[in-house]
């Protein structure tokens, strides 16, 4: 009977507990960045200096911007312009501020069958692969990172199909796991390739190349949509991403020796 | 490639340690799957009673229809329930999206079934013995059903133990309608996903075992208590 009610009253407490109350908003941001870490060095930062608690809901540039859209979230961060430009014409969100970059790499097997690290350009070594049919994994999930490939494979003039390319529909993560698994080529951005922890005998093939830079914006939703969203708490978060202390931490942010991404923010 | 061993040393070590983290997802695990067999079984437990004792024309198909429900994939679910408590949906003025509340709405649309369907067929050859017994003492269709409902007791732990099982592993529809976010929705099974998609298998895994073990003992708690029930009953 003692134990009865230990256990009951367990209970009890875990369906009554809620949690305390901050000031709270909801930011929709890719999963590059969330598995990049930076947000983990930032967040309670921006805890600490404006007492602000930031949720983040971690999925591709497409949900996050659907979740914008439908005013679940009161701000995104993401990074594919073509998107976003789409996404304020339709007035969902007020403006769109650049904060920073990092870029994108080809990751595939250090044997390296396409020979892709000979290449000059970026679209010359998805050519290089598309050439020699070598295995490549598209994340095929609408993100940023899969429209940021599918342009490049435009501007190669190719149109990716066959075996040889397999789109998952997955996040980066899942991707570079299928990646791994298969030996096959992959494009992923920087900090997601060097978090990952299941490498297996993939390397960096190509990087560097100038049209590889990957561009985050933060986009507040627009209040005049959804009167609910917290716009003030929007400003305060903006006003501290253009701050100092934001710029020396996403600067001085390192992974393995390698600074991650560069701070452009125009103040 | 030893990621099992490695998981299982890293969930002893989470465990004895007892990082917070793993405490705060684990509570809300329990919390969020807990409270939706609780609400489930209030309404899935007299619903299997309630079809169990009546005979009505669309009675065969109700059964079905409950039946099939039972394989309802969870992002479906999770998916009409963000839609419905999306701020843009019909019950958005509400604000519960991406909350632990709609973590349970959505797990009890799923499990509902289950433990309707399960309680459905005890019930049903419980109805079978007490029949005879239960219309000769005039028994009134609401004596009936909470007759068959106290007798049955056992069998009915037992669906609402499988609708725990399946709320508690279940990770499609929590990931959409509470979004995995850090100290606010994040659970075991979301955790897992997660850690998955980083390439961190081991940890992953560790997480894992916790929710096996989680599970393992909800279940050993209920077990105790209705033995120590039928101990005092004799």
């Amino acid at each position: 009977m003692k134990f009865k009610s230990i256990v009951l009253g367990t209970v009890a407490a875990l369906l009554t507990t809620t949690a305390a109350m901050a000031e709270e908003m909801k930011m929709a941001v890719t999963t590059s960045f969330a598995n990049s870490g930076l947000a983990d060095v930032l967040l309670p930062k921006v805890k600490e200096d404006t007492g602000i608690d930031v949720q983040l809901l971690i999925v591709g540039t497409g949900q996050a911007l659907a979740l914008g859209a439908a005013g679940d979230v009161d701000a995104v961060l993401v990074h594919s312009k073509a998107a976003e430009e789409k996404w304020l014409a339709e007035g969902n969100g007020t403006h769109r501020t650049e904060i920073m970059y990092n870029d994108f790499i080809f990751v595939g097997p250090q044997a390296d069958p396409a020979k892709a690290h000979d290449a000059e350009k970026a679209t010359d070594a998805l050519k290089a692969i598309a050439d020699t049919q070598a295995p490549f994994v598209s994340r095929g999930d609408d993100s940023g990172t899969h429209k940021m490939e599918l342009k490049l494979w435009k501007a190669a003039g190719i149109e990716p199909a066959g075996d040889w390319y397999k789109a998952v529909g997955q996040g980066m993560g899942a991707a570079l796991n299928t990646a791994a698994g298969m030996d096959a080529y992959i494009m992923a951005d920087r900090a997601s390739w060097l978090n990952f922890a299941n490498k297996g005998d993939l390397g960096i093939v190509f990087e560097g190349d100038p049209i590889l830079f990957n561009q985050y914006a933060y986009l507040p939703v627009n209040p005049e949509k959804h009167p609910h969203v917290k716009s003030e708490l929007v400003d305060q978060l903006e006003a501290w991403l253009l701050s100092d202390t934001a710029k020396e931490l996403i600067e001085g942010y390192q992974i393995a020796g390698q600074q991650l991404f560069v701070y452009n923010a125009a103040r | 490639m030893n990621s099992i061993g490695e998981g299982l040393w890293q969930a002893a070590r989470l465990v004895a340690t007892l990082n917070p983290d793993l405490v705060e997802i684990t509570a809300l695990s329990l919390r969020v799957s807990l409270g939706a067999t609780v609400v489930a079984s209030c309404i899935g437990l007299p619903l299997g009673a309630w079809l169990a004792v009546n005979r009505f024309p669309a009675r065969r198909f109700v059964i079905a229809i409950l039946n099939a429900l039972m394989g309802l994939p969870p992002v479906v679910v999770g998916l009409i329930v963000y839609v419905l408590f999306s701020r843009s949906g019909p019950l958005g003025v509400l604000g519960l999206l991406f909350t632990p509340t709609a973590m349970v709405i959505a797990q009890v649309i799923i499990i509902t079934p289950i433990i309707a369907s399960v309680a459905h067929q005890a019930i049903r050859d419980l109805w079978a013995d007490y029949h005879d017994l239960l219309i000769s003492l005039q028994a009134t269709r609401l004596q009936r059903i909470k007759t068959l409902l106290w007798d049955g007791r056992r069998a009915l732990m037992t669906a609402s133990l499988a609708g725990f099982g399946r709320a508690i592993g279940e990770v499609g529809a929590i990931m959409i309608v509470g979004g995995n976010i850090d100290h606010a929705t994040r659970v075991l099974t979301t955790a897992i996903a997660l850690e998955t998609g980083k390439g961190e298998f081991d940890m992953a895994l560790a997480l894992g075992f916790v929710l096996i073990g989680l599970a393992i003992l909800v279940n050993l708690g209920l077990h105790f208590i209705s033995r120590t029930e039928r101990g005092a009953r004799w």
